[in-house]
């Protein structure tokens, strides 16, 4: 089993897409670095426009996620309502 | 940041009428004589209409996210310049740094952008075209925010004046430079195997992760916010390099050893150019957030380690140097250190003996390793300087003819024993540094046999200005070479104590907290 994970520059907009992704990933691993976060789940992590907007109060767009976005590992799948990060073996 | 979120199509169907559909097959000119370079590597594409990029994203939406991005790094910037941040960094030590990487990075920021460029241009399919161009544009951007970003340094500390000049002409410059020139002077195919994944997905992570991080600890802002602004796009660029190794295996069975060879090579062509930011991590940041050791087993050996579990079925295994890269994390940055040390005459930032402190830190991240091998020399170097003696290296070293880096690493299993490696072609001796280069040049020995070596050059007195006299009596190679750099000696180079930078940064610091 692998982890995939995403790492957001540490901000309040990014403060509520951390709390979604923990919400939706019960596996998930958050680790605070300077100015940075990064969340770690085995093998596939789901990150759901539904869950943001219920954190931050607000429409969401997922490809918003691209203006605090750090880094990423996983194969990635980008639709309107999810974003996925997942291994294959 | 307020969006409107009314969509009239949904992400796949726009992405698939901004972008797929708008490809067109040409009738005018026949497909191979458009797409010139597409067969000469060997690889075979069948159908490029099956790539696809996964982030879907379409030119309206790519102006609009980078707009925001540099919107908000301006501001930082902006900020960060105008409260005189520079003055509430840790130590002025750490701007050090920030000259290696504006001398050694940024311009390949520029290379990448022309290397995207071109290789978009020659791809038939409009998925990774779009893709390439989005990525040549994030590139440009890169280059300028960090010139940007750190042209307020240059008002105030030396060594960032001549950034460009000295990319060219710099003995270890050539590190960089030699691995991006190699990069882009190779094929399509072979340029996103190396750029697109070897580096991109593999490596990129250990420079603009742990290191910006490291920034932000120190206090440097400017750094930290076009380090995670660059970072961002690579996301995608990550992605890109990895689907379109996918997107080549699944095209066809023959291409798996070509691209397997081609990752082999890029992963320890990029590894070895990561030697330098392995010292920037452990011995240039005067606060560190996380070891280089720690960083590869983050983000090389956990990280690389699923990416090439998940990658194993297609047949791609680990890259060939993968094993002796994980043995070296315990020696790296100490070996690069100590070369820089020796050679703080002929580099344009300063170099210093780690303090008893910093040696503190270095012993318990690296119990195994520091205090047997490395301590003890820079001990005796700080011992030798406290008494007048600096100790400053008057000769050249030997380099690989393939990454140009000095001869310094040592056997996999033997850290007191310099590793040599050799090959002959056409009667003439060549050396390298590890099995991993000398394996790179007996494959393609004719382009490596042209490499620009920065000491040969010297002694081949091609490195002095035209008013240099080498007949001259009290003709001194080396500062004429240091001429030729753009090097003020004894203002740009040297220790960093007792230097300009360190009094001015003291006396600013005094002033900037009181009358």
């Amino acid at each position: 089993m692998s982890n995939v994970f995403i790492a957001f520059q540490k901000n309040e907009e990014s403060r509520c897409i951390v709390d979604a992704i923990v919400a939706d990933n019960p596996t998930a691993t958050v680790n605070e670095q300077p100015a940075m976060v990064k969340v770690d789940v085995p093998d596939q992590m789901v990150i759901r426009r539904s869950s943001i907007e219920e954190q931050i109060g607000r429409p969401f767009d997922l490809q918003e996620l691209q203006i605090n976005l750090i880094t990423l590992s996983g194969h990635v799948d980008e639709t309107d309502d999810a974003f996925t990060l997942s291994w294959k073996q | 940041m307020d969006m409107k979120v009314s969509k009239k199509l949904g992400l796949k169907d726009r992405y698939n009428l901004m972008t797929r559909d708008l490809e067109w097959t040409p009738t005018y000119q026949a497909v191979k004589d458009v797409y010139p370079d597409m067969a000469y590597e060997g690889i075979k594409i069948h159908d490029w209409s099956k790539f696809e990029d996964p982030f879907r994203l379409t030119m309206d939406a790519y102006w609009k996210y980078q707009a925001e991005k540099e919107r908000k790094l301006y501001a930082i910037i902006d900020a960060f310049n105008q409260n005189n941040g520079h003055l509430g960094l840790t130590d002025a030590r750490y701007i050090n740094a920030l000259k290696l990487f504006l001398t050694g990075v940024s311009p390949l920021e520029y290379m990448a952008h022309r290397g995207f460029a071109h290789v978009g241009r020659q791809f038939p399919g409009a998925g990774p075209r779009v893709a390439c161009l989005m990525q040549s544009l994030d590139e440009i951007r890169h280059s300028q925010t960090q010139i940007h970003s750190l042209s307020n340094y240059n008002k105030f500390y030396n060594g960032f004046q001549n950034w460009r000049h000295q990319h060219d002409r710099v003995w270890y410059l050539s590190v960089p430079k030699s691995f991006f020139d190699d990069a882009i002077s190779s094929g399509p195919f072979e340029y996103m195997v190396a750029i697109g994944f070897a580096f991109e997905y593999v490596l990129t992570n250990l420079l603009f992760v742990p290191f910006i991080s490291g920034a932000a600890y120190n206090g440097d802002m400017g750094a930290m916010a076009f380090g995670f602004s660059a970072q961002s796009d690579e996301s995608r660029h990550m992605t890109l390099g990895l689907e379109m190794i996918k997107f080549i295996l699944e095209q066809d069975p023959d291409n798996l050893p070509i691209v397997q060879r081609w990752i082999d090579k890029w992963f320890w062509r990029g590894y070895r150019v990561l030697t330098l930011v392995a010292m920037m991590m452990d011995y240039m940041l005067p606060k560190r957030v996380m070891s280089w050791k720690e960083a590869w087993e983050v983000y090389a050996e956990e990280n690389g380690g699923a990416l090439f579990a998940d990658l194993a079925r297609y047949g791609i295994t680990v890259p060939k140097g993968w094993e002796q890269a994980c043995k070296d994390k315990d020696h790296l940055s100490h070996q690069a250190w100590a070369v820089f040390y020796n050679y703080g005459a002929a580099a344009p930032f300063h170099t210093w003996a780690p303090s008893e402190k910093d040696m503190e830190w270095l012993s318990a991240k690296y119990p195994d390793t520091f205090d047997k091998y490395y301590r003890p020399r820079y001990e005796h170097w700080a011992k030798e300087a406290k008494e007048g003696r600096r100790f400053y290296n008057g000769t050249l070293p030997m380099l690989c003819q393939t990454c140009q880096i000095p001869m310094f690493f040592t056997e996999p299993d033997d850290p007191t024993k310099i590793a040599y490696r050799e090959s002959s072609y056409h009667g003439m001796k060549y050396h390298f540094c590890s099995d991993g280069c000398k394996d790179i040049f007996d494959f393609e020995p004719e382009k490596y046999v042209q490499a620009w070596l920065p000491v040969h050059q010297i002694y081949q007195g091609n490195c002095f200005t035209p008013e240099a006299d080498p007949s001259a009596p009290d003709f001194n190679p080396l500062a004429e070479v240091l001429k030729w750099y753009r090097i003020e000696m004894g203002r740009d180079n040297l220790d960093y104590e007792g230097s300009q930078d360190q009094k001015n940064f003291n006396a600013w610091r005094e002033a900037a907290t009181g009358n």
